[in-house]
């Protein structure tokens, strides 16, 4: 009895030993090493260029039209091309189309297709793809995120609300190589949000054919530099040059891998690793010392993003209260936030518009040329004035959503308020999903957020304060502000539209119905064996646009 | 049979027993300190401490100026902060361990030496529990019943009792089988009686072993939940959130990762100390081999 | 033991059909959905949206159906990855997940028990101890920061081990897993070590040990051969549901080292509201702990003969 189950214990010990070294040595899942390159860390040989990239989280579709994050962007721009591109500085560049017309009145356009552009399994691709796709992004059944795209078209805004089909779009293919849109209004963003990866074409046999599976390696037809070859979902995905590409001569990369980085700390680690030719973006916390460490291989740009404090207009304290949102708004010592608490080379905002956006002179505060002595000054004689002082201080809660950055900033705001004016500051951190909630519901005072611009163009920035716009999250409303915008929604003259938009937005910020704090930057990390980076304001890198130069 | 008498000479040699165990005593003398300084130290160390200073962000520890274990991210002195966050890291390691010991060894206990059909009931409740997804639980209980602080030891403990329970109903179904339960039940002595009296004093080993595990377990629950703006809120902190933080620095800042780590350490190296102390204190088998029976 | 594993079988419907409606209304209670985000989506896009996946239908609807499908075994399509099925999703990740937990679990066993096993014999030495002191280490110790500092050391400082678990091309091989296995490995290792420990003192005095040293047995035969058995009854309670989290992930030690697992989906799923995802995970982590604790209530028996009975 006692020797049996000494030796059952043997027997048992050594079974867990063999498992646990069957386990070790059955390595790796699902991966034959044969039928993928070999990432070398070493610089000598390489058999074909490879570029790292880290890409953030994972992508959630690589069907253009479903697509709704920068990842999933980033991944279409290399897989897909829509009729224009960017150059390596963000300049507008033809792509599938090689030219276009537009009407006097700025309601059609026409746009000639280049002749020798292919889908990576070498159809042609045709005025057709884009009708289908364009049709596709506004059907209410595809569902796409930025369906709302389609509604500067004919009927684009009733096929969204389902109150036509798709094939009364305001779109027609002349012939196979000849697209015209019609518009509802002149915009002359048009051309910018061309380059949108919701505008991409897709190719209807296979996605017709795949539906849903379309975004899967083997059925993904694209007409982009690249073609999909890989997706190992929360991993990364792997794409492979497309040798049908009309420009594939100029590409000098053979296969680019988008790693998920969703955590900025792991993602910097592994760039320091060598596992990565450059990052998605950069964590704060970690800035001083990358700064110290990593200087050369930094990349800093502003980009069109505003990171702003809403203040709700429909409730008290702030309904009908400028001077105390006037007060608040000057109190903020932008300089100090930008240099110390966020400290990447953010710019301090004294307006709404990101410099850089096209054809626009970004307007600031009246107060933007006073010290910032002068301002607290300022701020205290208007605090007072609407009624407050130390006796009566205003209560003001701040909500923010989980992150360290938003957290760092509340803590600065509250403090800055407290020392110039007093303020009592509540902060409250809630959930991302109830913080929105309670946005919507106009249960804030002050909220955190921040408005990105999804096409180089003022117009997206303005309509943030449109009465009637769905998202106007301040609840602003201002008879004056809507009659100049939709003054300029129908200007087709450059210089007068762009006058309209200036003086709307200096308006707006008389009433101040938001406190801007500062414009964003894109943060990268990129080694320096990879060439032809161009910092640019949208933030963008094409694969194609880069090579890869180890010496 | 009254019960008193034999209770009260058991806890008595429980406790001078514990005072025999220099390690444990000295463990608790550490753990009062501890809890005098995060209960007075916020009052001591200067208020302006907790503002924003902007000329010290992200600084070593130094002694010239004033920060003597340095700032964080935004230039707040870390002692206060950690003296700050360790009222709340305290409060939540034995409160919501406190909940889950209470619920847990009482569930289980109960589950385990009733077995049969109450047995599988309560032990398919806890299967649900276990897989029940606890972050929305946790929302749903701040969006409807606002943030209190409270609320954070209900919900950790409410989620920690788990494991205990299960390890309790597993020893409670073993000991109902020993002899002197058995014993017992013939002489006719009721469930509550035979649990109170035989099956309780003899889980205290494993009860009070699993409660130090549980200790970290819920500290470092409290930051993630705070984490995710669940918990506590700015400018409140606490030891498990500041480690967290910490940990974002690690290269940058150690410090900020460093010393709550170490206190945090040492509060649970007592705890364990102090626990092992009343584990030999509190053990039955000593208690029959000392009185010799 | 059929009849327990049959019985439990049977048990287990009920039990999955009362998890899947307590999860079920406890998600749509919480506010948020699926489509919100931090770019706003127009109310007529978000509408269609909801209309595509049927979430604008009433409660209850919703209720059936999921059922209704989840009979046929389809956990329905996920609203953050719309090219995906959650079961795609689980089906993609678990082999992952599965390697790693698992991996880490024999790891924290084989470890685990013996040191646990080692400390009580030489309780109050050193080497109790020291065993004891690491094991504080690896408690209290949050995986946060652990996880971090491992790649610090190993990738970064000593460049010995790769950063990330799976490299396109290799895929994960033995040298990805070592840094994720053991920041998974390290509090269960101490876990189990530390019960393993009290649990051993406390038979280590009980009166059939003590006849077995007064037969004369030696030590070691007394301590494995007699003592181990009865003083695991507490680490299989402990093991149990501990696997079942180990076998799912963790998602710090998933996001840390690029894990393409399933632990992300618990908590990213809740962050999106991406409820379709968190259910397919809640059932599939319901079946595992049913099925673990199942395993642990048939180890109770091989334990302690007595318990057979019951």
């Amino acid at each position: 009895m006692e020797s049996m189950t000494q030796q059952l214990k043997r027997h048992a010990l050594l079974a867990v030993i063999l498992a646990f070294g069957g386990l070790l040595l059955w390595r790796g899942v699902g991966h034959d090493a044969s039928d993928s390159p070999v990432v070398s860390h070493d610089a000598e040989v390489l058999a074909e260029a490879v570029l790292r990239r880290g890409n953030g989280p994972e992508p959630e579709s690589l069907n253009p039209q479903s697509s709704r994050t920068d990842p999933a962007f980033n991944l279409a721009r290399d897989l897909f091309e829509g009729l224009l591109t960017h150059a390596p500085n963000g300049d507008l560049e033809p792509a599938v189309a090689t030219s276009w017309d537009i009407s006097d009145d700025g309601l059609v356009y026409t746009f000639h297709l280049r002749p020798e552009a292919r889908w990576s399994n070498g159809d042609p691709v045709s005025a057709g793809d884009f009708v289908f796709s364009f049709r596709r992004l506004a059907d209410p059944a595809t569902p796409a995120f930025y369906a709302q795209n389609m509604t500067l078209l004919r009927n684009g805004a009733e096929i969204v609300a389902g109150e036509m089909t798709p094939d009364a779009l305001g779109v027609e293919a002349l012939d196979p190589a000849t697209l015209r849109l019609y518009l509802v209004r002149p915009a002359p963003y048009l051309l910018d949000l061309l380059t949108h990866p919701s505008m991409y074409p897709v190719h209807e046999a296979s996605l017709l054919a795949h539906d849903k599976d379309y975004g899967r390696p083997g059925n993904l037809v694209s007409n982009g530099a690249f073609v999909l070859d890989e997706w190992v979902v929360g991993a990364y995905i792997g794409a492979r040059r497309n040798t049908h590409y009309w420009n594939n001569q100029a590409n000098r990369i053979d296969r680019v891998i988008f790693y998920n980085t969703a955590d900025d700390g792991a993602e910097l680690k592994r760039y320091r690793a060598g596992e990565l030719d450059f990052t998605y973006t950069i964590p704060l916390q970690q800035f001083r010392w990358i700064k110290e460490n990593l200087a050369a291989e930094l990349r800093i740009h502003p980009y069109l993003t505003t990171y702003y404090y809403g203040l709700n207009l429909r409730k008290p304290p702030f309904r009908d209260d400028p001077q105390l949102r006037q007060a608040l708004a000057m109190a903020v010592d932008r300089e100090l936030l930008t240099e110390k608490i966020t400290g990447v080379g953010e710019v301090p905002a004294y307006g709404w518009v990101p410099p850089g956006t096209s054809n626009y002179t970004p307007q600031v505060v009246a107060w933007a040329g006073l010290d910032a002595q002068q301002r607290i000054l300022r701020a205290r004689e208007l605090y007072a004035s609407a009624g407050y002082g130390p006796d009566h201080p205003a209560e003001v809660e701040i909500r923010y959503n989980t992150a360290e950055t938003h957290q760092r900033i509340a803590v600065a705001i509250a403090s800055m308020w407290k020392e110039a004016l007093g303020v009592k500051t509540t902060l409250v951190n809630e959930e991302f999903q109830v913080l929105i909630q309670h946005i919507r519901q106009g249960e804030t005072q002050v909220f955190r957020s921040s408005w990105i611009g999804d096409y180089n163009d003022a117009f997206t920035f303005a309509q943030f304060f449109q009465s009637d716009f769905d998202l106007n999250l301040s609840g602003y409303s201002n008879p004056a502000y809507d009659s100049l915008l939709e003054q300029a929604g129908r200007e087709v003259d450059l210089q007068q539209r762009r006058a309209l938009l200036e003086q709307a937005e200096r308006l707006m910020l008389a009433d101040m119905p938001v406190i801007p704090l500062y414009f964003h930057v894109s943060r990268h990390l990129v080694k320096p064996w990879v060439k032809g980076w161009q910092d640019n304001i949208m933030n963008l890198q094409y694969s194609r646009h880069l090579s890869l130069q180890r010496d | 049979m009254s019960t008193t008498p034999v209770a009260v000479t058991h806890w008595r040699a429980a406790l001078a027993r514990l005072a025999e165990n220099r390690a444990a005593m000295a463990a608790a003398v550490v753990l009062v300190l501890v809890c005098l300084a995060v209960l007075v130290g916020p009052w001591l160390v200067s208020a302006t401490s907790q503002a924003v200073d902007w000329d010290q962000i992200s600084t070593p520890p130094s002694l010239h100026n004033g920060h003597l274990l340095g700032t964080d991210a935004n230039g707040r002195d870390l002692l206060a902060r950690m003296l700050m966050g360790g009222r709340i890291s305290l409060a939540v390691g034995l409160l919501a361990t406190l909940v889950s010991v209470l619920i847990g060894v009482i569930y289980g206990a109960t589950a385990g030496y009733l077995g049969g059909r109450v047995d599988q009931l309560m032990m398919r409740a806890v299967d649900v529990l276990y897989a029940l997804p606890f972050l929305f639980l946790v929302i749903l209980l701040t969006v409807y019943f606002g943030r209190h602080i409270m609320l954070i030891f209900l919900a950790i403990g409410a989620i920690n009792w788990l494991d205990m329970s299960r390890i309790v109903r597993g020893q409670a179904m073993s000991l109902k089988r020993q002899e002197f339960v058995l014993a017992a039940q013939a002489t006719g002595v009721s469930s509550a009686g035979i649990l109170l009296r035989h099956i309780l004093p003899n889980l205290t080993g494993i009860v009070v072993v699993y409660a130090t595990l549980t200790v970290p377990q819920v500290i470092l629950a409290e930051s993630f939940l705070s984490f995710l703006g669940l918990g506590v809120q700015e400018p409140l902190t606490s030891w498990g959130s500041l480690i967290s933080e910490g940990a974002r620095e690690m290269e940058n800042a150690p410090w900020m990762l460093v010393y709550p780590g170490l206190v945090l350490g040492l509060t649970l190296l007592c705890l364990n100390f102090l626990g092992d102390g009343l584990r030999d204190a509190l053990d039955p088998m000593r208690d029959d081999r000392r009185d010799g029976t | 033991m059929p009849g327990l594993i049959f019985k439990r079988f049977l048990s287990a419907i009920p039990t999955l059909l009362v998890l899947v409606t307590a999860a079920f209304f406890l998600m749509r209670a919480v506010p948020g959905g699926p489509f919100a985000g931090e770019r706003n989506l127009p109310p007529q896009v978000e509408q269609n949206l909801l209309a595509a996946y049927h979430l604008d239908e009433s409660l209850g609807r919703q209720y059936l159906r999921y059922l209704v499908n989840l009979c046929k075994g389809d956990l329905g399509p996920s609203f953050q990855y719309p090219d995906y099925d959650v079961a795609e999703l689980i089906a993609a990740g678990l082999p992952y997940s599965l390697q790693l937990g698992g991996l880490a679990f024999l790891l924290a066993l084989a470890l685990g028990i013996p040191a646990g096993v080692v400390a009580a014999r030489r309780a109050n030495t050193w080497v109790d101890a020291s065993i004891m002191g690491v094991s504080l280490v690896g408690i209290s110790v949050p995986n946060f920061v652990v996880a971090p500092l491992l790649v610090l050391v190993f990738a970064i400082y000593l460049d010995w081990l790769p950063a990330m678990a799976v490299e396109a091309g290799s895929g994960m091989g033995l040298r990805n897993m070592v840094l994720p296995v053991i920041a998974l490995a390290l509090p269960q290792i101490a876990y189990i070590a530390r019960i393993t420990r009290s649990s051993m003192l406390e038979v280590l005095s009980a009166g059939f040990i003590t006849m077995a040293r007064a037969r004369g047995l030696s030590s070691r035969r007394v301590l494995w051969g007699h003592a181990l058995r009865p003083a695991l009854l507490p680490v299989v309670s402990y093991v149990g549901p501990a696997a079942a989290a180990l076998l799912t992930g963790s998602v710090v030690v998933e996001t840390i080292f690029g894990i393409p697992g399933i632990g992300r989906y618990f908590v990213q799923g809740a962050v999106n509201r991406d409820y379709t995802l968190v259910m397919g995970v809640v059932v599939f982590y319901g079946v595992l702990v049913i099925a673990f604790n199942l395993v642990v209530d048939i180890g109770y028996r091989l334990i302690d003969p007595r318990l057979r009975r019951a």
